[in-house]
């Protein structure tokens, strides 16, 4: 049982006071009757009302999560394959090349991957809208999964797949019935990854949608150009409110998943 | 032969939709602008054969490039950017390493909540995090009011709109991307390492610089660079919280490209912009795969 | 030893059995590395056969290409006459259980252990009988519905052991198969291996460091080192008339005395130092005189008296420099006058307070003729 100095708790409270009371002070404001923002002018939820019956608002939300969807799933398809050739592949011609490229896109900045991509379509001549925001969002996302999924395949116990060959699966088989199975959660978790960045993304959406698609990081983007919005606030809530109970379920879920398998383990020891 | 289409999805995709696009860019930042769209000049007509060709090639020129060069504005972005990323992953390394420490001095029934306590605001939406600071650091914003609230200020300070709100910006935005690694880096430490420093000698503080800083340097170098190279290019930050006071690189590609609607310099921009950002990402490449291989 | 007592198993011996396993010229390297040189052997079915080495020596590369994940550089494998290499793991009559189990961590034990049936398209009332079938075989009826984390270390040795024999192949491939297991359920273990393997008929290459495990269950060792097969012979012949100096000293504890063989009638005598008079020894094999020799005795074999034997060629005097207690046995380190030390090896017969023999007390050494084996030096 360690304790924690006071130094090592102090910087605790004051860097996670840090991470979190902006947004604690935005789910305020966005119950704040006031059309200015920052002065408080009592209780109210009028807010979310006005921002459930902005159809443009309602749009753009449907838009982004059909894209979020769609280059998730895309992308941890791509990204698992990239993995598996990461991890598994061994050597073979140009492979420095492949592994620069999976890594480089999870810093380069947006704008560049942005434009760059804007380019490519108009050079194919392709119309932006939907799809284009999609196919962009896959290839950087297949990154971000890549990453998440090699790290797990390459803890993989080997034997277990030449088991499975062993016994007389194909390699297919094997990968489907044994690896992916035991992969999963990892397979999940850059799924969800994707999901997020292809919500978040302004700038690359902004490059490569057109004028029939527009996502809502696009229009909140507008919309704060002039300044604090209250309509901003409310919508900022529901999606912190999201994410949350999102992450807490999943951490909840996985913790007694972890406690569960350790009981059983321990059982199965005395027996 | 399955073994070749396997690699190949993936590798192709990546070729045609990461690494063309690259020569692309490059391509556009030689031509010249054009009115219609795409508007710019010379297109690349193949029906016309190796004479197409070749009068293609003689209409490029580095005229943008040229430009840039002479143009104050645009060295003095690059030299600002760098600044301001440089500053903000200081300050993001200043404040995010003791986090980190102090998370893997927690005890093991702590941690995997302190986990989810970092990991939360990566989840939200990252423009939501900024704009959430146009509502604190305003001159009517939370900070000014509190402020002069308890007295400690009797005029609002001005900080939205300057260099000040973006640094303050860019480390909160980052933060989890700076403690996760080093975070992970402390926690493969061997608590006996420690304490065989200290049997030997050493003062608590001692066996801090001597042992666990240097120990941490994979997570602490991959990091700096999850922080710096993006930050080099980083939009949304100044854009919210810096107004037309701050100067950074990737505003300015923006505005080319979008209000200038000049894609030529906006490409020229973009490619020198890589360019400098080439030898750090080649960097961070070496050190994941010195990390990945020192763990396998 | 129940070896006189029924037909002996001894395919090898018999000219007009085939082999269900053979390897000819077999090479395998790995870059610079040869793990496999240049060998041949044929193994015969329903043999118990061990590869026995070091590590690094080649044992488990060669059960790796008998399994089909990895292929011979050079030379051919038959498997029942067929040349293997080119036919894929899931398609060969061969089964292996791994040395880590390698049990599906998300599937039940009966669903491990129908893995393999269900891949031929083995359903229904087929499926069910055979699975239960290996679950009475291993004695794991009750344990069907658990996943590999809910059971004992030794239960997963034997879900691993169900599954590999599920489909009947002709040959199972054991890699180091009782490592994990403690001392007492290691034994255990060994003699149910040997009633499966012969209840099932099934050919058993088994790949173990353990020299104790290969021989009680192996009806043929072969004594491996950097890629070669050095003596391949049943146990006894293995433990009694070791080929080299490797395999006399690899197996159970040995005296191995270097000197110069002088032929002489029936026996060689063997000069082996100052202050010491000959060995007398017999041999299969011709010295010529000033042959340097291994002469190598097992410890049992020599024995220790404080009166000088008279009925035996081979008698030597020397002090006691240390004593091994073993509880069933003692194990005598004497130093001859020429500096070497016999180990002696004697079973305890007299209880605690009547022991003759005490260290630093001068005694005699002594064995037979034959007790010994000539080794080429």
């Amino acid at each position: 049982m360690r304790r924690l100095t006071w130094f090592n708790t102090t910087s605790l409270t004051l860097g996670f006071a840090f991470l979190y009371l902006p947004m604690v002070i935005l789910v305020i404001y966005s119950f704040n009757s006031s059309k200015l923002v920052t002065v408080w002018a009592g209780f109210s939820t009028k807010w979310y009302g006005e921002l459930m019956r902005n159809e443009a608002f309602l749009d753009a939300a449907w838009v982004t999560i059909k894209v979020a969807v769609l280059s998730s799933t895309f992308a941890t398809v791509l990204g698992t394959l990239a993995a598996y050739v990461l991890v598994r592949a061994g050597r073979f011609w140009g492979r420095t090349l492949f592994s620069g490229m999976i890594y480089a896109p999870l810093v380069m900045p947006e704008v560049i991957t942005g434009l760059s991509l804007l380019l490519l379509f108009i050079g194919i001549g392709l119309d932006r809208g939907v799809m284009t925001i999609v196919l962009a969002h896959t290839t950087f996302s297949m990154c971000y999964v890549s990453v998440v999924v090699s790290s797990r395949l390459a803890t993989f116990d080997m034997s277990l797949e030449e088991a499975a060959l062993d016994l007389g699966s194909t390699p297919f088989e094997a990968f489907r019935l044994v690896t992916l199975p035991i992969i999963a959660p990892a397979v999940i978790s850059g799924w969800l990854l994707a999901f997020t960045l292809s919500l978040d993304d302004l700038v690359i959406a902004s490059f490569t949608s057109g004028p029939s698609a527009t996502t809502l990081p696009i229009k909140i983007f507008s919309a704060v150009r002039l300044g604090v919005s209250p309509e901003i606030n409310a919508l900022s809530t529901i999606m912190i409110a999201i994410v949350t109970i999102g992450v807490i379920s999943a951490s909840l879920i996985s913790k007694r998943a972890a406690v569960r398998q350790r009981l059983e383990e321990q059982q199965a020891v005395r027996s | 032969m399955r073994r070749f289409a396997l690699i190949a999805i993936p590798y192709f995709w990546l070729l045609a939709l990461f690494l063309v696009p690259f020569a692309i860019v490059f391509k556009i930042s030689l031509s010249d602008i054009a009115l219609s769209i795409p508007p710019y000049l010379p297109q690349l007509d193949l029906a016309k054969g190796w004479e197409g060709f070749t009068k293609f090639l003689g209409a490029l020129d580095f005229e943008n490039f040229e430009f840039l060069m002479m143009d104050d504005l645009y060295y003095k972005a690059y030299l600002s950017s760098l600044k301001i990323a440089a500053v903000s992953t200081f300050f993001t390394l200043l404040i995010g390493y003791p986090i980190a420490y102090a998370m893997t001095r927690a005890s093991e029934e702590w941690r995997p909540t302190l986990l989810m306590l970092v990991i939360l605001p990566f989840w939200t939406s990252f423009l939501i995090r900024v704009y959430a600071w146009i509502g604190i650091l305003g001159q009517e914003g939370f900070l000014n009011q509190t402020l002069m609230f308890l007295g400690l200020t009797s005029e609002p300070l001005i900080i939205l709109n300057t260099p000040i709100a973006v640094y303050i910006g860019i480390v909160y935005t980052y933060l989890p991307f700076m403690i996760l690694p080093i975070y992970s880096a402390l926690e493969k430490l061997d608590d006996s390492l420690l304490e065989a420093a200290e049997d030997l000698g050493c003062s608590r503080i001692k066996a801090f610089w001597l042992v666990t800083f240097p120990l941490s340097r994979g997570g602490i170098i991959a990091g700096c660079f999850l922080v710096f190279i993006p930050t080099l290019g980083e939009f949304v930050i100044p854009s919210l919280l810096g107004g037309s006071n701050t100067l950074m690189i990737g505003k300015v590609l923006w505005d080319e490209f979008f209000s200038n609607r000049d894609w030529p310099l906006a490409s020229a921009v973009a490619v020198i912009l890589l360019l400098i950002l080439i030898i750090p990402i080649i960097l961070f490449q070496r050190n994941e795969q010195k990390q990945r291989e020192s763990e396998g | 030893m129940t070896e006189a007592l029924r037909p002996v198993f001894a395919p090898w011996n018999d000219p007009d059995e085939k082999p269900l396993i053979q390897f000819k010229n077999v090479t395998k390297r790995f870059g610079d590395f040869t793990a496999i040189d240049d060998l041949t052997i044929d193994i015969f079915e329903r043999e118990f056969f061990a590869l026995l080495g070091p590590s690094g020596c080649g044992k488990t590369t060669l059960m790796r290409m008998l399994a089909g994940f990895e292929t011979p550089t050079e030379g051919t494998i038959l498997l029942s006459g067929q040349d293997i290499a080119p036919i894929q793991p899931n398609k060969r009559a061969v089964n292996m259980m791994f040395q880590s189990y390698a049990l599906f961590p998300h599937l039940s034990v009966w669903e491990n252990i129908a893995f393999g049936l269900k891949r031929e398209g083995m359903k229904g009332d087929a499926l069910n009988s055979r699975v239960d079938e290996m679950l009475r075989l291993t004695r794991l009826e009750r344990f069907a519905k658990r996943k590999p984390h809910q059971i004992s270390g030794g239960q997963r040795q034997r879900v691993a052991l169900a599954r590999s024999l599920a489909k009947a192949p002709k040959l199972l491939l054991l890699d180091e198969p009782l490592g994990a297991l403690d001392k007492k359920l290691r034994q255990d273990t060994q003699f149910e291996l040997m009633d499966i393997q012969e209840k099932t008929g099934t050919t058993f290459v088994i790949v173990t460091h353990d020299q104790e495990e290969a021989m009680t269950v192996a009806s043929r060792i072969a004594v491996m080192d950097e890629g070669r097969m050095i003596q391949v012979d049943t146990p006894a012949r293995i433990y009694e008339a070791p080929n080299t100096v490797y395999v006399a000293d690899f197996i159970g504890d040995v005296n191995i005395i270097e000197g110069r063989a002088t032929p002489s009638g029936e026996h060689v005598q063997i000069a082996w130092g100052e202050g010491v008079s000959d060995i007398t020894g017999t041999t299969d094999t011709s010295f010529e005189k000033g042959d340097k020799v291994h002469f190598a005795i097992r410890p049992e074999k020599v024995s220790v008296n404080v009166e000088k034997p008279d009925d035996t060629p081979n008698a030597f005097q020397g002090k006691v420099l240390d004593i091994a207690y073993l509880g069933n046995l003692s194990t005598y380190h004497v130093e001859m006058p020429n500096g070497q030390i016999i180990k002696a090896q004697s079973a305890n017969t007299r209880r605690l307070s009547r022991r003759a023999i005490t260290w630093d007390d001068t005694v005699w050494i002594s064995f037979t003729a034959t007790a010994g084996v000539l080794l080429k030096g």
